[in-house]
């Protein structure tokens, strides 16, 4: 498989990271390789092979639904980098 | 008191035992070693005064009659475990500032049983590499590195990204340290700085407070300079713990009590698979040695296949980025860390995260968003998920006719800083050997069995049953006292 410019652009702007222009091109480069490599997986045969879904034989466990730790407003807000009256800031979203 | 840095954990906790020396003494030496080494860059952040308080309290449990199983001990942490109130970077410009509200389930243990904090050691952003070159606190340089300390004629990778944590033990500035294995971030640099490396079984360490890189993968485990040393550290860390749901519920073993010596009768598989092209002369030999060593030990060699492995390392890089391009969402400037300012939401989400990631961390998110997102999903997640099973079910067909399994740790001894860089995929195959039992699930350690023409460690890897670990760890025991490797790196504290 190989990428073009303007599909890492896509996938950058999916996760949310801002690629400077000039690198598009490299990039596409070194992402198209590493896909090229792990197509390799399509020779195995797979028909009737479950997906792993975890590698411990175990059933995730469950508990009440039931408040059983909390309070902590301050002690959650204290590394984020701009805050105020017990919120987090952020630009205007809503005009 | 150089002296007491080169003690193990065991002959430290004897020593303490004996009052030859206080937890304070000992942690005094370890702080002064901690500064010696600085040319090395294996720390980001020391923390001697706390070394000291611990150590000063430790020296008060001890004298009351209340010492733990670790008391006293000086340890480094990777800073991917959260510390409360001391700087958690994860290697990343992102995290900058962090200082954790929370103390991760594995430092908390350690800390209950009396180890002492002597600072947060570097590794490669997130966890992602294997040399600990994508560091943004910079290079790890490893104690192996010939020539003149600070102007070394070679700067070798102490491997990763475990490397400020092997390269902290190997050099005698920790009597050990907690490291993180993902795809073989533990084993691989053990193997390169000469030291024991053991991650255990998935599910038997708490990932909870480890910052996450790839979920299904991540586990924590010790990196010490014998194995009854990582026995000793092990039992420590291990542990369930209800926060964190893949934690598995079962008991802990007093894993030194397994090194028992005896390894009669013991099935060692030897996968041919593993003899892979272009094997280098000298790990081919180190592997044949193992296995003579355990034959006169009284073990059986038996061949064994495991005929997924060639694509274990594609399948690896399709489910751990994708894996973090889903847990490395949560950096978003809003929260903690780097914050770059932007007119928009969305500009300061793609603000904060272009610049706060290196180019590995870029480089996998960009991969794992593209094969989870809508019409590859299947092509490539689910279909790696797929072969990820069939490597599993090679394992448990392996283990119905061997209990352990020998297999050289790295494909080559250490490089240097520069080398293999141009090429991701040729750094990715510095785990190819590792990589399966990670997929797998299974505990894995890396011991040290010889040194290499170019006078560097060479290390032999042993897998096994799920939560096996008692009989890893006393075939690598076997092996570690058969090799009896006696060279220690150059530059030491």
């Amino acid at each position: 498989m190989s990428l073009d410019k303007a599909t890492v652009a896509k996938i950058a702007h999916l996760a949310r990271i801002k690629v400077p222009e000039e690198e598009l091109d490299h990039l596409a480069g070194e992402l198209s390789q590493i896909l090229t490599f792990v197509e390799q997986l399509n020779e195995v045969d797979t028909g009737n092979v479950p997906p792993m879904t975890s590698v411990a034989a175990q059933k995730l466990r469950r508990r009440k639904d039931e408040v059983t730790d909390g309070g902590y407003r301050d002690a959650v807000l204290s590394n984020g980098p701009e805050t105020a009256e017990g919120f987090y800031v952020v630009p205007k979203v809503v005009e | 008191m150089a002296e007491l840095t080169h003690l193990t954990m065991a002959g430290a906790l004897d020593g303490l035992a004996k009052k030859e020396f206080t937890a304070v003494e000992l942690a005094e030496a370890h702080v002064k070693a901690v500064e010696t080494i600085r040319p090395l860059n294996a720390f980001i952040t020391e923390t001697p005064d706390k070394a000291l308080e611990m150590a000063k309290a430790s020296d008060a449990r001890r004298a009351k009659g209340e010492a733990g199983p670790m008391e006293g001990l000086p340890i480094a942490v990777k800073d991917l475990f959260c510390t409360k109130g001391v700087l958690t970077t994860a290697a990343s410009h992102i995290l900058d500032g962090f200082k954790p509200e929370y103390e991760s389930t594995v430092t908390s243990n350690l800390w209950r049983d009396g180890a002492v904090m002597l600072g947060k050691v570097n590794l490669d952003e997130f966890a992602m590499g294997s040399a600990n070159i994508t560091s943004h606190h910079g290079n790890v340089i490893s104690p192996w590195s010939p020539g003149e300390v600070g102007n070394w004629s070679r700067q070798l990778v102490p491997g990763g990204s475990s490397g400020g944590s092997a390269a902290a033990v190997a050099a005698r500035a920790a009597l050990g340290a907690t490291g993180t294995d993902t795809g073989g971030s533990i084993r691989q640099p053990a193997a390169f700085t000469g030291i024991v490396g053991i991650k255990p079984t998935y599910g038997r360490c708490s990932r909870w407070g480890v910052v996450a890189f790839a979920s299904s993968l991540d586990q924590a485990g010790p990196m010490t300079r014998t194995v009854e040393d990582a026995a000793i550290m092990l039992r420590s860390m291990c542990g369930f713990d209800p926060k964190d749901s893949t934690s598995v519920d079962m008991p802990v073993p007093d894993f030194r009590a397994a090194l028992t010596g005896d390894i009669r009768g013991l099935r060692v598989g030897i996968p041919k698979e593993y003899r892979v092209e272009g094997m280098p002369a000298e790990i081919a030999a180190i592997w044949d040695q193992g296995i003579e060593w355990l034959k006169a030990a009284g073990a059986e060699p038996v061949e064994i296949s495991l005929p997924h492995t060639k694509y274990a390392l594609a399948t690896y890089y399709i489910v751990a980025p994708a894996e973090a391009s889903s847990n490395l969402a949560r950096y978003d400037g809003v929260r903690f860390g780097l914050r770059v300012e932007g007119g928009s939401l969305k500009d300061l989400y793609e603000n904060t995260r272009g610049a706060g990631f290196g180019k590995e961390v870029r480089r996998r998110i960009l991969i794992g968003t593209y094969v989870l997102s809508a019409g590859y999903y299947d092509a490539y997640y689910n279909k790696a998920r797929q072969v990820r099973t069939r490597i599993k079910w090679d394992f448990d067909e392996a283990f119905q006719r061997c209990d352990v399994i020998l297999t050289p740790t790295a494909p080559s001894t250490a490089f240097a800083i520069g080398e293999k860089m141009d090429d991701p995929i040729q750094m990715y195959l510095n785990d190819v050997f590792t990589v399966p039992a990670s997929l797998a699930g299974l505990p894995g350690m890396s011991v040290p069995a010889g040194i290499g023409s170019d006078g560097l460690p060479l290390g032999l890897q042993l897998l096994g049953r799920p939560f096996d670990e008692e009989t890893v760890l006393r075939v690598g025991q076997v092996i570690e006292k058969a090799a009896a490797v006696t060279a220690t790196p150059p530059f030491m504290a």
